[in-house]
């Protein structure tokens, strides 16, 4: 291997570090009129009247545009990737605080911003459910009717369901749970919850469109311009060839900007004014866009006397907000690994989708296994501690091993789930005397492993086009958002043509131009559209070896490309074009047992361990050491593959420690930066990434996907080293000083009063 | 509307801009993209700019203000050809993902080199704390500084 391995800068350095970097954000279009909306003022209600007059004197105002002027240009204005129930512009009805209600156009954004804050809606307000076990009763019901989308099958039985906030339940049956349970020596159960908390990228979303001849073309800071070129040329009932999607670098995404976003706004106005249309949202904007779902997870364990878990029985109840986004993607596909990295014979699922009245959540850096493990490890710890085992010991004992079923009896292959846990034990230093602290100080140490399906089964196509000179042109739907697939595509592209990576232009994503990609999310670009990349060259090889023959030279002779294309057209002139796509099998599960032999092309493994000081005066936590570890096959690029690590465990950091999404009476309080403490530079505990390596035969090159993995165990690992530390135990996120004191307290017959 | 003078990476330029507006719109005017508005509080950095050498939040600093004085943006550090030593080592350390956040970085670690030729490592976090990155590339950030300072 000469390209695939090294450690080589990303393609793009030169342009991050001067600031020429191109995002849509930097984006200005002749004649643009810039939009902005105007959001509901309350969690639930029915739209009884808009009055937009005062926005339409505002001196600069080009138009101001409502649900129902939008209901005039699309029939059914709905959109979602489950389900079509997200209307472009609230109609009747508003679901959550921060729904869009109206816009606003105006050559001058701030024009437009403070017409947009003139318009006056009057509602009637309803009332409101917020959390994820209360909307099992139908008491409040969010949505008057369920609409799945169509597009995933197995969703089509909730078409028109009425009187319910459950979009999906997912239940999994496995072995017999209940005769297990009444069998074993103990029965163990917990509950855990986890916080509405959110992506926040840097570069907020922002999209552009420009209205053409019959055609659109959508300039957009999305994961997914395939899945937004059918999105929205399906809205207007328009064939795809009419929809153009680009997209540049994006400033961060992590889950956020998947599917359709603001692309349906702009492109419903940009055809009503005729102008191109741009509409960049705040920072505070952002936090009525997408957030992380709140969970509930209830898990009861059946032990034996040897510490083997026997039965496993998990409810997972998911906040999905206001509309259902992926959310019954998260209830599934999460779903099936609920009762962890286990080996267990009998277990019971039962994973429910919630709406409620509070902005809608998606996916962020792990498609809810990061609510998953919170609950799995923080139980599995209790049980280890119940039971006087060694929270390492433990789990070596009850872990699944190379080749067992996973619950949902697809088989763990490639799956170093062993090897992450000793990576962590070892860097720990797990065996070694462990200084507990004295006085007010107290340390304690916790160890986390989790794991994750890829999302199964979506397609990647890739082109390489080969120029006369040799020179080497990929073409992509896949985003760099950060994460350095352009760099690792380069790279695999280059070993198979023989080039080097850095000499590989990336075309990014213009869907007249670069074919289809399922979508840059859950980790899946390296093996999906690696594999493309990868065969699309070896098409591209292929075909320049044809080439060589049709041109005379001798057979298996190493021609340069440029000598061959001179030799065959007798100038520099023609070229090659490669393509492949790649899909992997997949078995959908069972309707009844929720069972299936393959539910993943590939798992991936994350672990954590930390070493934290607890203040036992204030309930601070201080975390004094931070190992995270991952099974990332044969890394394509080590260096970029550290740093996804590495990024994934700090962003989980601020999941687990101070950031929350606060609400009162449905609002939003804290939606700036200054309110939502995410980890600065002073929050950084002395780390270690460890990459395990370990091949996944069936990926390219050995390699699978990581951006999600370095999530998985630090939230739980943080909460069994506190309660190593001090004997409490937190069972909700964040872990706040406060919680840790009240706790504290509480442990000590002195607990603080309620506020 | 007011007509404003300033020196603009070593040029003198003049415009006339809105009072509404900030140091950021003003440079977008110029086709001047390294500065962004980012969390619009001046608590991320992404919009760092220089103003008569000193680093300001771009998103909270009127335009008009600059009247008169001398605004650096990052485009100006490699304006000879050539990264400057805070850049590569940048590139070096792998310091950035999405690269939204790099440009503040980098013009404040140039400040914090100017004032702390050797920083610590606490001089180092002090120093940043006024800059987010939320792909979070801080160990790899902290690593640039200390390369680019023994450079």
């Amino acid at each position: 291997m000469k390209q695939v391995g090294r450690d080589i800068p990303r393609l793009e350095v030169r342009a991050k570090v001067t600031g020429r970097t191109e995002y849509v954000h930097n984006l200005r279009l002749p004649g643009m009129l810039y939009g902005k909306i105007a959001r509901a003022t309350v969690p639930h209600g029915r739209i009884r009247n808009i009055d937009t007059r005062a926005a339409k004197a505002v001196a600069g105002v080009h138009r101001v545009v409502t649900g129902e002027d939008i209901r005039k240009l699309i029939a059914e204005p709905y959109y979602g990737p489950a389900f079509h129930d997200q209307p472009i512009l609230a109609l009747d009805k508003v679901h959550h605080v921060g729904e869009p209600v109206a816009a606003v156009l105006a050559s001058d954004p701030h024009v437009a911003e403070h017409a947009a804050q003139l318009i006056e809606v009057e509602y009637d307000e309803l009332p409101a459910v917020y959390d994820e076990v209360a909307a099992m009763q139908p008491d409040i019901v969010v949505h008057d009717m369920l609409k799945p989308a169509g597009t995933f099958a197995d969703l089509k039985h909730l078409k028109g369901r009425k009187g319910t906030n459950v979009a999906l339940d997912y239940h999994l049956r496995r072995g017999d749970v209940d005769a297990a349970m009444a069998r074993a020596w103990r029965v163990v159960e917990h509950s855990f919850k986890t916080q509405q908390c959110l992506h926040l990228p840097f570069e907020p979303f922002v999209s552009v469109a420009e209205p053409g001849d019959g055609t659109l073309t959508i300039h957009t800071s999305s994961q997914t311009p395939s899945f937004v070129r059918t999105e929205i040329a399906r809205l207007f009932g328009w064939p795809e060839n009419r929809v153009r999607v680009k997209v540049p670098y994006l400033g961060g995404g992590f889950g956020a900007k998947v599917y359709v976003k603001l692309e349906a706004l702009v492109a419903a106005l940009a055809m009503l004014v005729r102008r191109p249309v741009k509409i960049a949202l705040t920072m505070e904007e952002q936090f009525y866009m997408i957030t992380k779902h709140p969970t509930t997870f209830r898990i009861k364990s059946g032990v034996d006397q040897d510490g083997k878990v026997v039965a496993r029985a998990c409810e997972v109840f998911w906040n999905g907000g206001a509309y259902a986004d992926i959310g019954p993607r998260v209830t599934q596909k999460s779903g099936f690994t609920a009762p962890g990295p286990y080996d267990i014979d009998n277990i019971s699922i039962d994973s429910y989708s919630l709406y409620t009245n509070r902005t809608p959540a998606g996916a962020l850096r792990g498609f809810g296994i990061p609510q998953l493990v919170w609950a799995y490890e923080s139980h599995t710890d209790l049980l280890a501690r119940e039971f006087g085992i060694d929270p390492v010991e433990f789990r070596r004992k009850n872990i699944l091993r190379e080749g067992r079923p996973q619950a949902s009896g697809t088989a763990m292959k490639d799956a170093a789930i062993a090897e992450v846990l000793e990576t962590i034990a070892t860097r720990m230093g797990w065996s070694a005397p462990f200084d507990r602290g004295t006085g007010t100080v107290r340390r304690g140490r916790g160890v986390a492993i989790g794991f994750k399906a890829s999302i199964s089964p979506t397609t990647s196509v890739a082109i390489v086009n080969v120029s006369a000179d040799g020179s080497t042109t990929l073409y992509t739907s896949t985003v760099d958002m950060g994460q350095g697939s352009d760099t690792a595509f380069a790279q695999i592209v280059a070993e198979v043509l023989d080039l080097d990576s850095e000499a590989v232009r990336i075309v990014h994503p213009d869907t007249d131009v670069t074919p289809y990609d399922m979508g840059t999310l859950g980790s899946r670009s390296l093996f999906h559209m690696g594999h493309a990349v990868r065969l699309a060259g070896e098409d591209a090889r292929g075909k320049l070896r044809a080439l060589a023959a049709e041109a005379g030279l001798p057979e298996n002779t190493n021609y340069p490309p440029a000598e061959i294309f001179k030799k065959r057209y007798g100038m520099q002139a023609g070229n090659v074009i490669g393509t492949a796509s790649f899909v992997p099998t997949y078995k959908s599960p069972d309707a009844q047992t929720g069972l299936s032999d393959n539910v993943t092309p590939f798992w991936m493994i994350g672990g954590a361990g930390v070493e934290v000081e607890v203040d036992t005066e204030t309930g601070a936590v201080r975390v004094t050491k931070l190992v995270n570890a991952a099974d990332c096959g044969k890394p394509i690029n080590p260096a970029v593959a550290r740093t996804q690590l590495s990024g994934a465990a700090i962003m989980q950091l601020g999941f687990t420690l101070s950031e929350d999404m606060r609400l009162d009476g449905g609002q939003v309080t804290n939606a700036s930066l200054a309110d939502y403490k995410i980890p600065g530079i002073r929050d950084i505990p002395p780390m270690q990434n460890e990459l395990v390596e370990a091949e996944q035969h069936s990926g390219p090159f050995g390699a699978k996907g990581l951006g999600e993995s370095g999530t998985f165990g630090v939230s739980p690992a943080i909460a069994n080293a506190i309660h190593d530390a001090v004997g409490v135990r937190i069972t909700f996120l964040p872990i706040t000083a406060e919680a840790v004191l009240r706790a504290l307290r509480a442990q000590a017959g002195q607990p603080l009063e309620d506020e | 509307m007011s007509t404003i003078n300033f020196t603009l990476n070593g040029q003198a330029v003049s415009t006339d801009i809105e009072p509404h507006r900030n140091l950021v719109e003003l440079l977008q005017r110029f086709d001047l993209f390294g500065a962004r508005e980012s969390c619009g509080q001046g608590l991320c950095g992404c919009c760092t700019v220089l103003v008569d050498d000193k680093a300001v939040s771009g998103c909270l600093y009127f335009a008009v203000w600059v009247d008169g004085k001398s605004v650096t943006t990052v485009e100006s550090l490699d304006a000879e050809g050539a990264l400057s030593i805070v850049q590569q080592a940048f590139i070096d350390c792998g310091a950035f993902q999405c690269g939204f956040c790099t440009p503040g970085f980098v013009l404040m670690v140039h400040q914090l080199l100017k004032e702390h030729p050797n920083p610590s490592d606490d001089d180092i976090v002090h120093y940043l704390s006024g800059n987010l990155c939320r792909c979070a590339a801080y160990p790899e950030i902290i690593e640039a500084v200390k390369v680019a300072a023994r450079r």
